[in-house]
């Protein structure tokens, strides 16, 4: 519910909103891009990030609450574990129950292989599920996989991976079509032909969606379809290290059980790393859209083994973050809001900034003009932040279209009092996306032999910044990709003895180092207080 | 904090003041938990925080997701962070979209007694027994949509006295929707196929070939679509 004060300020949005309809906001040059980033994205700023000191990135900079967790021991450091003791024993283990970790186990499955999934909370608790606004493919006439890859490379700053690019253009229709043969929901018209969108950064209208459930809608299916093939899935047992065999190969994890805090040896031909991102670290103090288990889980373990980590310092701030009311605070509102027409709007009522930036760009330009040009709206909370104009999208596209076309927004909003068909939102960007990750090759190996890497973990697709709809892509892409090699490749691999001796290395190139610490990771789950003294 | 109001909770029967602002799950953590269960997506979507309480004086047990929902006076609550619902294993590729289907699998939906419970449960204020009623009928495609809205959280099936697990049902009439009833995509069958064929190799090869700056020129001059 709005106060009385925020009230008198949505009158300048409405003043002028007449006047904004159907008028053009210029995109920005590319010098003006570049510009607004230097300055304003949180990227640039220098005292977020610090220089790994061990590591096979060691000399590189990454942010520092991610340093906090890879400079520190393993949980393992001081417990005696039996590796002989084996409770699982299989030939693909996936390490995390989202999008990438189910799609992976699908095709492994398909492979003939013993898949197990261990997850740290329930399966399909992932970002996935969180995802709204669609995912990309050029399946339509007027559009190319060579326009999707132009977009994709200029939306990371040409520092993407060009093989990894490919393939996730290149697999994009099948994906959609292998969903849509499970049974996915997409909206369609009458005659089947995809509604789709635009997202920030597209060239085409390239954005296919369940309403505002894509991700959901997707993981919901894709559970279903896991359940139903009965591949295993122990849930509440996050991996907290990897194993390797004595020829330094993966070769398993070691899990927790979070209920009964026992650790049990999970043996495996092929592991695969699908356990998401990092929104839980809050970098730079920033909130987050991401799912409760996103604490870069995956990042420890793979870099603790010897695998590489690439652009780990580039983050996607989401442009538009729920502000107020603070129930919300942080949560995504969907860019599928700007799709449809709604626009940024600072405390004048004025267009600031074109509407579908890539999101780096929209991002830095709404955090410009809070701080830069100070022509924000400070919440009855102290948050600093601006306009999204709703409303516009109905007198675009009708009445209705909101219930329609964003329903879990709508109810996002209803339930906090607010009806964002009459009302502007107040919105500011949110710690969203890790745009790199660990790095893979086009089958979503790393360097360290049988270790795959899919979903947000991995990193290389998107070069230094992903465009909106990419990321369900690439886990879908990358998920199959690596099933489908991990669970043929695991007929030809036999595992030498486990051990945890790349752990033991770690620890004393930390002491080397002079990395003193009694901290450990992975973090596993966050510990919130809410500012309770 | 002196200046917040607070309320008086009941997690598991145990009173933590609280401040009214939060919602139910952000309250857990102020009094001290550290969740494990009951605790995913935090924003509405992935039905982890199904929460059941009463207030202080009234008669009526509500539910709601803990994530979504603020704080009340006199607040007494417990999660049901899991659900025995039942899940039927089936193959999506020998089914076909209609009433027998669901007769065979789910033939507890016309145990229905019209109690209306699980509409009156559901937070996202679906109507529950109006989509079990389409099944009942292999009305599917109005199934699926009267559905779409579902986070499985489990509340319906919780209160349900015909033992009926409304979220699955759901979840197969929306796959069957999918997959059997809606038209199928032309111009996507099309495009796989291109693919397949390789049609599209040369010009991805090409665009490889292209140095950052020749790849700058293509990027800002391309032509948008309307």
């Amino acid at each position: 519910m709005y106060t009385a004060q925020i009230r008198e300020l949505i009158k300048k949005v409405e003043a002028t909103r007449s006047a904004r309809l159907g008028s053009d906001f210029p995109r920005m040059t590319p010098e003006q891009r570049e510009e607004v980033l230097k300055e304003y994205h949180p990227d640039y700023k220098e005292k977020g990030f610090r220089k790994l000191r061990i590591g096979v990135n060691q000399g590189d900079k990454v942010p520092l609450e991610l340093a906090d967790v890879l400079e520190v021991k393993s949980r393992l450091g001081n417990i005696e574990l039996d590796l002989n003791k084996v409770h699982y024993d299989v030939d693909v283990l996936i390490i995390g129950g989202g999008g990438a970790g189910a799609s992976a186990a699908l095709e492994a499955h398909q492979k003939g292989a013993n898949v197990l999934i261990a997850t740290k909370l329930r399966f399909g608790d992932a970002n996935t599920m969180m995802a709204q606004g669609g995912i990309q493919a050029a399946d339509k006439p007027e559009d190319s996989p060579a326009q999707h890859y132009l977009d994709v490379m200029g939306g990371g700053h040409y520092s993407n991976k060009k093989e990894l690019v490919q393939a996730l253009v290149k697999d994009a229709p099948d994906v959609i079509k292998w969903l849509n043969d499970l049974g996915m929901m997409f909206d369609k018209e009458e005659d089947g032909t995809m509604v789709t969108t635009h997202g920030g950064g597209t060239s085409r209208k390239r954005m296919h969606a369940a309403a505002d459930y894509t991700g959901a809608e997707i993981m919901r299916v894709l559970r279903d379809e896991v359940l139903n093939r009965e591949i295993p899935v122990v849930e509440f047992s996050p991996a907290v290290e990897l194993i390797l065999d004595s020829d330094g190969k993966a070769a398993g994890a070691v899990l927790y059980n979070v209920e009964t805090e026992e650790y049990l040896i999970a043996k495996a031909k092929t592991v695969i790393i699908a356990t998401g991102g990092a929104g839980r670290l809050h970098y730079q103090g920033f909130p987050t859209s991401n799912h409760y288990g996103a604490t870069a889980d995956g990042l420890v373990m793979g870099y603790r083994a010897g695998a590489e980590l690439i652009f780990a310092d580039t983050i996607q701030y989401h442009p538009t973050g729920a502000a107020f009311p603070p129930q919300i605070f942080g949560s995504l509102v969907t860019e599928k809001v700007r799709s449809l027409g709604a626009t940024p709007i600072n405390s004048e009522g004025e267009q600031f900034v074109f509407h579908l930036e890539t999101r780096d760009v929209e991002a830095s330009a709404i955090i410009r003009e809070c701080l830069g040009n100070n022509k924000g709206i400070e919440t009855p909370t102290g948050v600093k932040c601006v306009w999204l104009d709703t409303p516009l999208i109905e007198m675009m596209h009708g009445e209705g279209t909101i219930e329609k076309r964003l329903p879990a927004m709508y109810t996002m909003y209803k339930k906090v009092g607010i009806d964002m068909r009459k009302d502007p939102i107040l919105i500011y960007p949110t710690l969203h996306y890790q745009n790199g990750g660990l790095l893979i090759d086009e089958h979503g190996q790393t360097k360290i032999e049988n270790l795959y890497v899919a979903g947000e973990a991995a990193g290389g697709i998107h070069g230094r910044n992903r465009l909106m709809g990419n990321s369900l892509l690439d886990i879908l892409v990358y998920g199959r990709r690596a099933g489908t090699h991990a669970g043929q490749k695991s007929k030809d691999v036999e595992v030498k003895e486990l051990k945890l001796d790349h752990v033991n290395a770690y620890h004393q190139s930390m002491e080397e180092n002079g990395i003193q610490t009694d901290e450990t990771s992975p973090m596993i789950l966050p510990h919130y207080t809410h500012g309770r003294e | 904090m002196s200046n917040k109001e607070m309320v008086d909770i009941y997690i598991l029967g145990k009173k933590y003041t609280v401040p009214a602002s939060l919602t139910i799950m952000d309250s857990m953590e102020y009094a001290g938990y550290q969740l494990k269960r009951g605790c995913g997506c935090r924003a509405g979507f992935c039905g982890a925080c199904a929460t059941i309480y009463r207030i202080k004086g009234e008669k009526e047990l509500k539910v709601s997701l803990a994530c979504q929902t603020k704080v009340e006076d006199g607040m007494y609550l417990t999660q049901i962070p899991f659900f025995p619902g039942d899940k039927k294993i089936y193959d999506i590729n020998k089914l076909e979209a209609n009433a027998d289907t669901m007769a065979q699998l789910y033939p507890e939906i016309y145990s229905c007694i019209g109690c209306n419970s699980c509409t009156k449960g559901c937070p996202q204020d679906l109507n529950v027994m109006q989509y079990i009623a389409y099944a009942q009928r292999g009305e599917l495609e109005k199934c699926a949509e009267e559905s779409f809205n579902c986070v499985m959280c489990g509340i319906c099936a919780s209160r349900c006295p015909a033992g009926i697990t409304h979220y699955q049902v759901g979840i197969l009439a929306r796959r069957l929707n999918g997959k059997y009833i809606a038209p199928p995509t032309e111009h996507l069958h099309k495009r796989v196929a291109e693919i397949q064929e390789g049609k599209h190799d040369a010009s991805l090869k090409e665009l490889m070939s292209k140095n950052t700056d020749e790849l700058k020129e293509l990027y800002n001059s391309r032509d948008i679509e309307k």
